[in-house]
Formats: structure tokens, sequence, C-alpha cells
């Protein structure tokens, strides 16, 4: 079971509170992780990855264990901590704004 | 008893505000959708229950809501905003070749005739239609393939497609307007566009009176004479009495010409309603005094609005989409400020009053008059 969690304006458009809980199939890399959340909550497709490149948003990144991944290969497997379900893969919004 | 249904959209949320024909006395509700911009909302006027929203942000981009219960409960459409084919570039603000790039939708005009049916301004701009209720949305995209699009070039707030009107005698018929590329009109429900822009002079582009690159700000008609338009320009407010061939100015004695908004009397089709603003580089209104100027006249005679609006010490922004008039008599008219405050006229703009004061900045106000 991979955790998920979301920030919290996106919490709020796919009606969810707390982590997300996902079965995933196959290797367990971000490209996997999203397309199971996207596939569970449709209203969150164009909200992380672009429609049309799939790449991150810009004022998003991806944490897990300490470290930021977001600059990582989208095909990359996730720290085995995420694949067990120990630790929650963090999807995070940029501090910006003021 | 008939009432309105005040539409209004800011930087952080969706508000509804309603009242009984009286207008006297408001109920407010919202934030719906807190947190997000909320660049326009729109009811269809064929199912006044069903509205829709254009949500945004930096972070997650583009989202549109519906709502079937008159802005009570709000559901998410599709968000999928596609340009046909190869986008190609437009000028960027240095003058070189920019690739088109969506960011948002400015703008949301649903069908006169079809409540699942809506067109969709989006910047960089572009126009796009859903007939599912916003479940899809296509691109229109005759208008980009004009061959004028590398010549289009943004406004300071990005080049945005923020005006659709929709011809109420000739269904094949609409116009647009874009900042800063100029007025479009399609006489083939947006398979071919026509520039519109002979008569706009523009100092700040190459050739002023060049067919697309002027930066208009919006573009207002009145139901019962389609072919008589209505635009305010960065500077300079003008009018076209042959759906857009032609314009000329009627500025007339208004302190400047400078301003976003520009509406139309819901019953007396040659009385206007513009917020003059100091100028481009200072986004306030002159002298410290929020003014609402009218003519009677279709331009060029004004008279300043100020009973119950600030005379001293105001200094707030009312954007392009922020103005709107119900069609109770008397007519009312709204507008909303950067500074949150929403005013209402329920005489035709002769006495003001403010609604609420203490919004976060509005970007849209749309008025649904209710039976």
């Amino acid at each position: 079971m991979i955790r998920v969690e979301l920030p919290a304006h996106l919490r709020t458009l796919a009606r969810v509170t707390g982590e997300v809980k996902l079965e995933v199939e196959g290797r367990i890399t971000q490209r996997s992780v999203l397309d199971a959340l996207e596939a569970r909550y449709p209203v969150l497709r164009g909200a992380i990855r672009d429609h049309v490149t799939q790449q991150r948003r810009p004022f998003l990144r991806f944490f897990a264990c300490q470290e930021d991944l977001s600059h990582e290969s989208p095909d990359a497997p996730l720290p085995d901590a995420v694949a067990s379900g120990a630790e929650p893969l963090l999807i995070i919004g940029a501090i910006a704004g003021g | 008893m008939s009432g309105v249904r005040v539409l209004v959209g800011t930087r952080k949320g969706a508000f509804v505000l309603t009242a009984d024909g009286k207008r006297q006395q408001w109920d407010v509700s919202g934030p719906f959708l807190g947190g997000w911009e909320i660049y326009h909302l729109k009811g269809s006027p064929v199912d006044p229950k069903r509205i829709y929203a254009s949500q945004s942000s930096g972070w997650f981009g583009q989202q549109i809501q519906r709502s079937n219960d008159g802005g009570k409960t709000w559901e998410p459409v599709g968000n999928k905003f596609v340009y046909d084919g190869v986008p190609g570039t437009h000028q960027w603000y240095d003058g070189t070749p920019h690739p088109w790039e969506f960011k948002r939708v400015w703008h949301l005009e649903p069908s006169l005739t079809d409540p699942d049916t809506v067109y969709a301004g989006v910047e960089d701009a572009a126009i796009f239609r859903t007939t599912d209720g916003g479940q899809t949305w296509e691109e229109l995209s005759g208008l980009r393939g004009h061959g004028s699009g590398p010549r289009w070039a943004p406004g300071a707030g990005g080049m945005c497609l923020h005006t659709i009107l929709i011809d109420p005698s000739k269904p094949n018929r609409m116009f647009i307007a874009i900042s800063a590329a100029g007025a479009f009109r399609t006489d083939d429900a947006g398979k071919t566009w026509q520039p519109i822009n002979q008569g706009l002079r523009s100092e700040h582009i190459p050739d002023p009176t060049a067919d697309v690159g002027h930066c208009v700000h919006r573009i207002a008609m009145h139901k019962s004479r389609p072919g008589v338009l209505f635009m305010q320009k960065h500077w300079d407010v003008m009018r076209s009495d042959n759906a857009g061939e032609t314009w000329q100015e009627v500025s007339g004695n208004l302190p400047t010409d400078f301003g976003f908004p520009i509406d139309v009397h819901a019953h007396e089709p040659e009385t206007i309603y513009v917020v003059p603003i100091k100028s481009d580089s200072e986004h306030y209104p002159p002298d410290g005094k929020l003014r609402v100027y009218r003519s009677r006249t279709g331009g060029n005679e004004w008279e300043a609005l100020t009973k119950g609006l600030p005379q001293r010490d105001c200094y707030v922004n009312v954007l392009r989409d922020a103005m709107a008039v119900d069609s109770l008599d008397k007519c009312g008219v709204y507008f909303g400020t950067t500074g949150g405050q929403v005013y209402a006229s329920a005489d035709a703009g002769d006495n003001w009053a403010p609604i609420v004061r203490d919004l976060p900045a509005v970007v849209s106000v749309e008025v649904q008059t209710l039976p």
C-alpha cells in the first residue's frame, strides 16, 4: 500500500482527508504512483502534472524520506520505505506568495 | 418577488450575493472554492441555477467548477484545455517569438440557448467551447489560425481573451476581444474570424492604426442592438455602429479615458457606464475619487456618478470583468474593486451603496436577474 500526502487544496479538490492510500501495480515510481492517484481521483489530472507533457507543475515538489525527489526521473524507483508503505510520498506546494 | 444574484469572483474564492427586487438587504454567502483565484463566474441564461466558474492557482493550474443549484454547491468538471495542432508563437514582451502556453481561463460565456454549451476565453489567447456541460473542451482554432497570431502580444496582465459577446439576433455571430491583439468577429459560429479594429489608434504599438495589436480592455453591447458595440480600450472609449467594421472615439469629457470595464444599461441602449482610471501606470481613480461615469447619449457626453462612492483617499482599481447590470426596473448597476468592495446602485447609477466592503480583491462581477 503506497501512502501519498497531498497539499490541502488538492485534498479539498479530491474530497479526501488525511493521507491517500493506493494500490500500485508493478514498479513503484513517481509515474506509477501518480498514474494510480489520478486514476482514483480524476479531478487531480492536470493539477500535479501537465495534461500533455506530464511534467511536474513548477510550484510543486515531491519529497520522501527527507529527500527532494522532484528532479529524479519519473521512472526511477521510489525509496524502499515508500514502496513498502513505511513512509509517504509527500506532494508539496512551494511556499511562495508571502 | 423577483430578485438578483450577484456572482463575485475574487483572488481568494467566489462569493454569491443575493437580494430581493428592492436590492437593499443582501445575503452574502461564501467563500466558495476558498483560497483559489476565481477569475469569472457566469450563469446560463437558459437555466439560471447552472453556473460555471473558472478556478485557478499558480500551484495547481486550472479547474472549471459547475453548480446546478445557483451556487450553493459546486462540482469540478473538465480542466483539459489543449490547443488544436501545433500552437505556434506570438510576440513576447520584448518582441521575440514566444510559444503559446495555456495559463488560465479568464472568461466563461454560457450559450444563449443551451445550458451545456459554454465558451471559454483563455490565456494565452484562444477560445474554447464545451457542449457537454464543461466535461470536455475543444478549441475554436480558426481564431488563432486567422494568420495574425504571430503579431499578438501580451498586455501587462498576460495575453488574455477576456471578452466574449454572443449576438442574440444572429446565432452564428460572436465578438471577442484580446489584450493585446484587439477585437475579432466570427459570422460562422467560430470557424473563421476577422479583426475588427479599424478606427482604433494605439500609440504604444509601432503602427498606431494596425489591424491587430491593440490593447482592448472590454467590449459591451445591448441585446436589442447587437450591431452597436462599445469599447473601453487601454486608452480611449470607442463606439461602433456597424458590428465593429469601424470605430469612433466617444471619450468626450471624461477626466481620463483609461479604464477597464464598460457596460450598457439594461433598458436604455444609449446609456453606458465606465470607471475612469488615472493612467496605465497608476491603476487608481483620479484625485482619489471613485467615480462611475454615465453617458445617456452613447458616449461623448458623460456625467460623474458619485453619491455613495468614496470621494477622498480612494485608490482601488476596477478590473475589466468587474461591472454588470441587472434587468430590473430601475436597472441595477454593480461593480467590484481591487480593495474588496462590491458596490450596487438600484437606480441606474444615481445612488450607490456597498453590498460588502472587505472581500479579497474582486476580479469579476456578474448579475443574474431572477424571476
